[in-house]
């Protein structure tokens, strides 16, 4: 029997709070923001039933601070909790302290955050599931003549990837035996170091791959579905810039069958709640299984557009244990391309953050340029959060009025007071090769010097 | 015996110093990494040597362009 949610808290600041408060608003559903120090005056506040401080502005004093948010649930007799993505959005052990208080976490259940979250733990699951998994090896052993037996039986060139890590760090290429060993030290180190983890892996190295990534969706029945593709190739320090659906010169037939391949067998497993299977795709368009976020998506926007399917709402409405049947009562379908651009607070040459005062903040107006934001004019970018201003969004019926009509939302997209990528942004967008549809995840690398 | 600077190209504080007073390191490899807007933005070593000294410590806030660290060749 579906339940209904009386209020939700937003465990989260920014663009995302502001697109759930708005879902939540939408629904009909009481909610709660809350906000540190620094995020005080911010306009998503505004958009919340009511809104709770919960620290300084330091995220681990505030965002990831559970023993406050729980708080928060209690005080505010709240049964629901939206964790966003990032902060605490795929901690499970959150997850299980938000679900032993007898509210609902929405997102899947903690196992799910649990195995995908270790990345060789997650490589191994897909495997089991029947996932197409790149050649890789499990977490290395420390003797040299055992590591390189395990490069062997993949193959070079490889890459040297930390178990517990993120962000890039301690990822390193070995092209051959030579570099192989010296690569895998240094990466352990680097991940001890950084992560207190000196767990490393290898992987064969796909040349300039494509990052293609699949929307789940799924009930509490294990009913799965998937909402198509995302193409979000085109990334900076390992990081995504420019999303779009559908993916571009990807055969329909092909990712068609390996989508719902991909669906039923998340179903059969029983996935619960959204997901992200992210895939690099090699330069043959076959596809190999990276990891599964466990949460909703940032660029989650562009399959909303082409889809018609609100994907936030549909994530509160499963997590009340609606059927997926009754959520999406007709089969998705893809119409028109949509493309996404993520205005950073950064240099648009390096791409190294530029935090400071938004002397002016003015994003387009233009009818059918989709916005979202957490900032207004007048308030501070900090360095304590991540560096995203906006997501400019735009759903045409072909991908190339989607592209002129983002380039022209993005020109009179009036930034002062922080450096923005804007300018990279125009430059990536108006390439010959993003036009083409030739992505690949170092397009930027070669574009911008 | 030269000496060389290695600077934070970002504001930001230092996250992690992934290496040691008297470790060698070729160029390319990363010193320490700063953290700042949630990214970690590494030091990398311009050219090869021996690490002299840190001139910061974990969670010390940095500039743009500031020696963190000095290095002999």
């Amino acid at each position: 029997m579906a339940r209904s949610f009386n209020k939700v808290i937003v465990a989260n600041r920014g663009a995302v709070a502001a697109r759930v408060l708005r879902a939540l608003s939408e629904m009909g559903i009481r909610s709660v923001a809350v906000y540190s120090d620094a995020d005080r005056h911010a306009p998503w506040l505004e958009w919340s039933s009511e809104a709770h401080h919960i620290g300084p502005a330091p995220a681990r004093e505030s965002y990831l601070n559970q023993d406050t948010l729980l708080a928060v649930l209690k005080q505010t007799g709240a049964d629901g909790i939206h964790p966003g993505y990032g902060f605490l959005a795929e901690n499970a052990a959150f997850a299980k302290r938000v679900t032993d208080t007898g509210a609902v976490f929405i997102g899947p259940s903690p196992r799910w955050i649990e195995d995908m979250g270790h990345k060789t733990r997650a490589r191994e699951l897909a495997k089991e599931y029947g996932l197409p998994v790149g050649a890789g090896t499990d977490v290395l052993p420390a003797e040299h003549a055992a590591i390189v037996a395990a490069a062997r039986k993949i193959g070079f060139p490889l890459i040297v990837k930390p178990a517990g890590g993120g962000g890039g760090i301690g990822m390193l290429i070995a092209r051959d035996e030579a570099q192989l060993l010296a690569a895998v030290d240094k990466a352990a180190s680097l991940a001890q170091r950084s992560f207190a983890n000196g767990d490393v892996y290898l992987e064969r190295l796909v040349e300039q791959p494509r990052h293609v990534e699949l929307q789940i969706v799924a009930d509490n029945f294990g009913n799965c579905t998937h909402l198509f593709e995302r193409d979000c190739s085109v990334q900076r320090r390992h990081q995504k810039v420019i999303e779009e659906a559908p993916g571009p010169n990807i055969s329909r037939a092909s990712i068609g069958a390996i989508s719902a391949d991909i669906a039923s067998k998340l179903g059969s497993a029983g996935y619960n709640n959204i997901g992200t299977v992210e895939m690099l795709m090699d330069a043959d368009g076959a596809f190999s299984f990276l990891e599964m976020n466990t949460r909703l998506q940032v660029e989650h926007g562009v399959t909303e557009e082409v889809t018609g399917i609100d994907i936030v709402k549909t994530q509160v409405r499963l997590a009340a244990d609606e059927k997926l049947a009754d959520v999406l009562p007709t089969t998705p379908k893809i119409e028109g391309h949509a493309i996404e651009a993520r205005v950073y607070a950064e240099d648009p040459r390096r791409f190294f953050p530029s935090p400071g005062k938004l002397d002016v903040f003015r994003p387009p107006a233009a009818a059918g340029v989709r916005i979202e934001t957490g900032y207004r004019e007048g308030l501070e970018v900090t360095p304590h959060y991540d560096p995203l201003l906006a997501k400019v969004i735009v759903k045409r019926a072909t991908r190339d009025k989607a592209i002129d009509d983002l380039i022209e939302a993005l020109g009179a997209f009036e930034v002062r007071g922080v450096k923005s990528n804007i300018p990279a942004l125009v430059t990536i967008l108006g390439s010959d090769a993003f036009r083409a549809g030739a992505v690949h995840t170092g397009l930027i690398g070669e574009l911008i010097k | 015996m030269a000496e060389c600077e290695a600077k934070s190209e970002v504001t930001g504080s230092v996250w992690k110093i992934v290496t040691e007073v008297g470790q060698k390191v070729d160029a390319g490899d990363t010193i320490m990494i700063i953290e700042s807007m949630k990214m970690e933005i590494p030091v990398i070593a311009e050219e090869g040597g021996t690490i002299k000294a840190f001139l910061v410590k974990e969670e010390t806030p940095v500039t743009e362009g500031q020696v963190v660290a000095v290095l002999e060749s």
